[in-house]
């Protein structure tokens, strides 16, 4: 059975199309990876499943309910946790999560245990009671995760679950994670725009741009797709259809420009063809700037799907 | 039934951050202090000028102050819902079943308890200052009342202003807007028949002045317990319409998002 449906999403702000036409199923139990850029849609869609924002058009359910009609069902079978936590910093991490599960329509010994049990998981029991104000970016996060499970949901949202953290506390949250959705059973939607996350953590993925999903499988699945190495070429000026022309007939196709000097060819074996194709660009007269070489990664696929490139557009350049 | 539930889980969550820092109660005495202190002694004589209702002004005093006090206090009380909602707080609670209307109304309920400690705590400075409540325990309940009642309905108003605004300038800007006039416009400092006529009849329509005449009237001897029934009446019946008013505009947030 699919835990999360979301059927031809539309949403817009003003003059921005923050979705349009969004459309992916979650299997249950799964983790599932929504990847993009800033602004690509993904906290959007988040926010029209865990019944915050109001679609325009589209239908979407979780766990078998109407995001729209049947809101409050929907409620007590998510847990959410939000990009911006949303954790009162004048209350303690005990007294947070005990508001969160009388909300949720928990109480008494057992809303208690599950507190304990809870700060224990996510390893802040020594910090239970004090005021929030006082944690770690890393507590706070850890913090954040437990309101979303205190009332032991069936689906997890987590909107950019390692965005502000370290490096090495965004590892120890990928481990968090994997080991939670074991633990709890649960079915993860998860959006990101680290490319390594969703690779690391994602059973499935979808590729967010603009509002819109443009690939969706296994990390695998779509790495595979793929095949061979990437050759960046940076050239010294910008005779680009020259140097286009000139690859390709060494069996170096090009497959995107990236800007007026920079050109990206898929080649079977990159190591062996490299040393070819700069010759026959140096025999053509032409200058080569800087060269680089990359075995298939996330940001191979999302340039392929999309024509742009993903470091770039996650920076908000164009 | 679950708002109400939801309500007290709110109010105790608010009130227990408020008690970590007791310090913005104590601002919040300092001011009514120096104007019963300071200007109840300064302007003692005042009552000389008749229709004061007793001869000593920190007496006629007293009871306006608590309620001026709760007004001040409910002007102010959309703060707390802006940082509620800058820090996301609002936004969590909205992906659960939390009802709706405790969100709104917690912040009215905690701003009118905050008035009635304060109230309490002004009254005791009143009585160490010679302050007689002449319709004695019953007195100090309708003056807690009436200051819980000013409160809660300019607190409505103030929430449905930071709702609206969701900005602390301007909320700032609009609580000195209408405080001093709605102060100035009461018979909160001088006795009602020494106003000038227009501003009788404009007092007339200020629930601040509604408040004071009601906590006024069981402090001072020869109580109308009808006037200071109705003027609660009022009160309440104004609570309840700002209460829903900035439940609408808690609904319209709700749909901006």
């Amino acid at each position: 059975m699919d835990a999360i449906v979301a059927d031809d999403l539309r949403k817009h702000y003003g003059a921005i199309q923050a979705l349009d036409g969004v459309s992916f199923a979650v299997r249950d139990g799964e983790v599932f990876a929504l990847l993009g850029p800033n602004g690509a849609g993904k906290s959007t869609t988040v926010r029209v499943l865990v019944t915050l924002t109001r679609p325009d058009a589209g239908k979407a359910s979780v766990a078998g309910h109407d995001v729209l009609r049947e809101a409050n069902a929907v409620r007590r079978t998510i847990g959410y946790v939000p990009q911006d936590s949303g954790v009162d910093p004048y209350g303690t991490g005990r007294e947070n999560l005990m508001l969160q599960g009388r909300v949720q329509g928990m109480g008494g010994r057992d809303l208690q245990s599950r507190v304990k049990e809870l700060l224990e998981l996510v390893g802040i029991a020594d910090a239970a009671d004090r005021v929030v104000r006082g944690y770690s970016g890393g507590m706070k996060r850890r913090l954040d995760i437990a309101l979303g499970l205190v009332h032991r949901p069936r689906v997890l949202f987590l909107d950019e679950p390692t965005t502000g953290l370290d490096p090495e506390a965004r590892v120890a949250m990928w481990a968090e994670v994997s080991r939670l959705a074991q633990a709890e059973a649960l079915t993860i939607l998860l959006t990101t725009h680290y490319l390594e996350e969703a690779d690391e953590l994602a059973d499935r993925l979808a590729i967010v741009s603009q509002g819109r999903i443009v690939v969706e499988g296994t990390p695998r699945e779509l790495k595979a797709q793929l095949r061979g190495d990437a050759v960046q070429v940076e050239l010294q000026d910008g005779r680009l259809d020259d140097a286009k022309r000139i690859m390709a007939s060494v069996g170096a196709e090009p497959e995107t420009v990236l800007d007026e000097r920079t050109v990206v060819a898929r080649v079977e074996d990159g190591g062996r063809a490299l040393p070819g194709i700069l010759a026959a660009l140096e025999g053509a007269g032409i200058g080569v700037a800087g060269v680089s070489l990359s075995r298939t990664s996330l940001d191979d696929v999302y340039l392929h799907y999309t024509g742009r490139d993903f470091q770039r557009e996650d920076r908000g350049e164009q | 039934m679950q708002t109400l539930r939801h309500t007290w889980f709110m109010v105790v969550r608010q009130s227990r951050n408020l008690a970590r820092e007791p310090i913005w109660i104590v601002l919040l005495l300092v001011q009514p202090m120096i104007w019963l202190i300071l200007y109840g002694q300064l302007f003692k004589n005042v009552t000389r000028l008749g229709g004061f209702g007793t001869a000593s002004y920190v007496t006629f005093l007293a009871p306006a102050i608590v309620v001026m006090n709760a007004f001040f206090g409910a002007t102010w009380s959309g703060m707390s819902m802006i940082t509620d909602l800058d820090r996301k707080v609002v936004e969590r609670f909205l992906a659960t079943p939390a009802s709706r209307l405790a969100i709104v109304l917690s912040q009215i309920v905690r701003s009118a308890v905050t008035a009635a400690i304060q109230a309490v705590i002004i009254l005791i400075v009143a009585l160490a200052l010679g302050v007689h409540v002449h319709t004695g325990a019953l007195g100090w309940v309708v003056v807690i009342v009436a200051a819980m009642l000013v409160n809660s309905a300019f607190a409505g108003i103030s929430q449905a202003i930071a709702l609206l605004t969701r900005r602390e300038a301007t909320m700032i800007a609009i609580a000195n807007f209408i405080g001093l006039p709605l102060l100035f416009l009461s018979s909160t400092l001088l006795a009602q028949k020494q106003m000038p006529h227009w501003m009788k009849i404009a007092s007339r329509f200020n629930p601040v002045n509604w408040g004071v005449k009601a906590a006024r009237g069981v402090v001072l001897p020869g109580t109308d317990w009808g006037i200071v029934a109705q003027d609660l009446g009022f009160l309440l019946l104004l609570s309840a319409v700002t209460a829903g008013f900035a439940t609408w505009t808690f609904r319209s947030y709700q749909r901006s998002l």
